[in-house]
């Protein structure tokens, strides 16, 4: 029996009784729609996670050396905090060592942070930014550019000038419907020229990250985010991912050699990439596919023994065609074939229903949370090709029972 | 219609069982070519709940190539499983059928299907049709089981429906058809793949008196144009029509006449 035929028959079958087959489907068609919402919502707040959450705060193929992890996602042990606590802290005097150790084409940046209160002549609460204290190659690693000014000159840099560069919010609150380029915003009591505003960066979890402001390292600004000699981060980036993990060995050696460890020592402090960041949310990810694969795979079950079910009444009912045809010279197999191409499309056509609904349960998502819902190509077919394995596993008991009737009992049957 | 018509094949009726051995021939023998059906001391028997029936016990026959032939007896007499067995839906548990210089009595399942397809074009009592498909799907279906492919599958069932004067009701359900139509279809359907025999199991046996004779005007014409037809019936006035009369009793040939014989002996209209 040629395979389009089966279809059309098994489809037709489908059509002939609806509610049944309706109700033969929900299994599957649940089962998938849990699959496919789960795998993108999954997939929505990975891709969240990546580009809006770690990718905001760390720069392609960068790595941040820092004496603590700066995003802390995962378990905090107390013994774990303990070790972090002791840690010293990356120096002033460490910056020239490692970046005599890097490569000619990496770029680098050391970096300060802390939250402080800023003040402006034109509102009158105060309120707390993130504050930066940067170096020269800053803005290219993060590719940082500002809408509206300028960054600053080299001399700036260099001389430590009291200058500032805010973001899209920091504009928005210290200086209502003013342009803030030439203007002054006072912290600590020191004023700071606005010299650019910079394009917007978003948000991630509701919060802004267009709550800053970025002075010159070698700023007056700086004495407040770091004590003297102190820095809170020497960010470096690599011009390809492939040179990352060798130049990370570079100054991890370096800083070892700094800190007098021994080779048995763990490291005393933190070479911060974008994928040790998400190493905690890849673990949780993992748990959330694994409970978005298993938790469906109970609805298929069950799903694939209702259609055992509906295939063995349909044996039953149809027993008669079953002797028509094998008088007509069908085979085993031909009959075999007939049944299992029937209850696969069954159950396909069911798993289709259920990744639209998936679907559409994930747009739902998408429109009510800030999540997005990135529907992965691999779990509509994963849906899909579950759905006809499910069918085809199901049919095979009955399939092969319709294929052992006798042909003249069969014929008898009523 | 006159004695003539009977094929020249038949020389003699096969009566007594020595003359009939003569023809079906030894053992094992692989029967001439003008011999389509050649069986020799069939025997089938079945166990219904400890009960042994016997319901063919020793059938030897030999039908030639184009004869028309029915096969009659009273209920039990063996001439469903006779025809179960000719149409290849079931085996013997001893003797041989020959079909078309093939053995097929030790046929496995797949074997059998095969035969069923090629050789043997079924015509049942109770049409035996697909409901949900129309007449032309139906008589596709065998067509279907000898893999050939779907444009000439269609050329070749829309045929085989003209020849049936079915040609205009092609898309018609065999709901939407009379119960002449719907034999009709059957024979179609029937004769759709060439088979060897047409094998009819009370072809008549659900419509009335006047679309009887209409089907077996059909079977008539089908015989004339050289195609084997075998018939079961227990009507004698339905087996009148064939050109040959086998009667069954107790599982064994009780007689094997020409029509002619036949038709005197039970007073029917020549």
């Amino acid at each position: 029996m040629p395979f389009f035929e089966a279809i059309r028959l098994a489809l037709q079958q489908i059509r002939v009784q609806k509610l049944k087959s309706f109700f033969t489907l929900t299994g599957v068609m649940i089962g998938v729609t849990f699959l496919i919402a789960v795998v993108s919502i999954v997939g929505g707040m990975s891709r969240y996670m990546t580009d809006q959450v770690v990718g905001k705060i760390m720069a392609v193929n960068s790595f941040e050396l820092r004496h603590r992890p700066n995003i802390n996602m995962g378990e905090m042990t107390e013994e774990r905090w303990r070790e972090l606590a002791r840690r010293q802290r990356i120096r002033e005097t460490d910056v020239q060592p490692v970046a005599e150790a890097l490569p000619p084409d990496v770029k680098w940046a050391v970096v300060g942070q802390d939250n402080l209160s800023a003040q402006s002549r034109y509102v009158a609460k105060p309120r707390q930014v993130m504050t930066f204290t940067v170096s020269e190659d800053y803005f290219d690693i993060k590719k940082m550019a500002p809408v509206n000014g300028r960054l600053f000159s080299p001399q700036e840099f260099e001389r430590g000038m009291p200058v500032i560069v805010i973001g899209q919010d920091v504009a928005d609150y210290f200086f209502p419907s003013l342009d803030p380029v030439g203007r002054e915003l006072v912290v600590r009591g020191l004023p700071y020229t606005v010299v650019g505003v910079m394009e917007k960066q978003g948000s991630a979890f509701g919060i802004s990250f267009d709550k800053f402001i970025i002075g010159p390292h070698k700023s007056s600004l700086n004495r407040y985010v770091n004590a003297h000699g102190v820095i809170d981060a020497m960010m470096i980036q690599t011009p390809s991912r492939e040179g990352m993990l060798s130049t990370m060995e570079s100054v991890r050696q370096v800083m070892r050699a700094r800190h007098h460890l021994r080779p048995n020592q763990k490291d005393d402090f933190e070479l911060e990439t974008s994928d040790s960041a998400l190493e905690f949310w890849n673990k949780v990810k993992s748990y959330l596919v694994f409970a978005g694969v298993a938790l469906p795979a109970i609805g298929l079950v069950v799903g694939a023994i209702v259609i055992m079910n509906i295939m063995l009444v349909a044996v039953a009912e149809r027993t008669r065609e079953i002797g028509i045809r094998k008088s007509l010279g069908a085979r085993r197999r031909d009959i075999m074939s007939q049944f299992l191409v029937e209850s696969a499309t069954l159950s396909t056509v069911g798993a289709a229903f259920g990744v639209a609904a998936g679907f559409a349960f994930a747009k739902l998502i998408a429109a009510v949370t800030p999540l997005p819902a990135a529907v992965e190509l691999w779990s509509v077919l994963l849906g899909i090709g579950i759905g006809a394995g499910v069918g085809i596993v199901a049919g095979v008991y009955p399939a092969s029972r319709a294929s052992r009737l006798d042909p003249i009992t069969a014929l008898r049957a009523e | 219609m006159s004695q003539d018509i009977v094929r020249d094949s038949l020389e003699a009726p096969l009566g007594a069982t020595a003359e009939r051995q003569a023809v079906v021939g030894e053992a094992g023998a692989t029967p001439g070519s003008d011999w389509v059906i050649v069986t020799r001391g069939i025997k089938r028997e079945y166990d219904m709940g400890g009960e042994v029936v016997r319901a063919l016990r020793g059938v030897d026959l030999a039908i030639r190539r184009n004869e028309y032939v029915a096969i009659m007896g009273p209920s039990g007499s063996g001439k469903s499983t006779l025809m179960n067995v000719i149409g290849c839906l079931d085996t013997p548990n001893a003797g041989e059928y020959w079909l078309n210089g093939t053995q097929v009595s030790k046929m496995s399942d797949d074997q059998l299907a095969r035969v069923r397809n090629k050789e043997i074009g079924f015509v049942f009592q109770t049409f035996n049709l697909l409901p949900r498909a129309s007449a032309l799907h139906n008589v596709e279906l065998p067509l279907v089981y000898a893999g050939v492919p779907g444009e000439e599958r269609r050329r070749r069932a829309n045929e085989a429906l003209e020849k049936v004067q079915l040609g205009g009701r092609v898309d018609h359900r065999p709901n939407e058809l009379s119960g002449g139509q719907r034999q009709r279809v059957a024979i179609a359907r029937a004769l759709v793949n060439n088979p060897s025999i047409l094998l009819a199991d009370e072809p008549t046996g659900n419509l009335d008196s006047a679309t009887s004779e209409e089907i077996m005007k059909v079977f008539e014409s089908l015989a004339d144009q050289g195609q084997t037809v075998i018939m079961v019936t227990h009507e004698p006035d339905i087996a009148a029509h064939a050109r040959r009369i086998i009667v069954l009793r107790d599982g064994l040939v009780a007689s094997d006449e020409r029509r002619s014989t036949f038709v005197e002996k039970l007073g029917l209209p020549a």
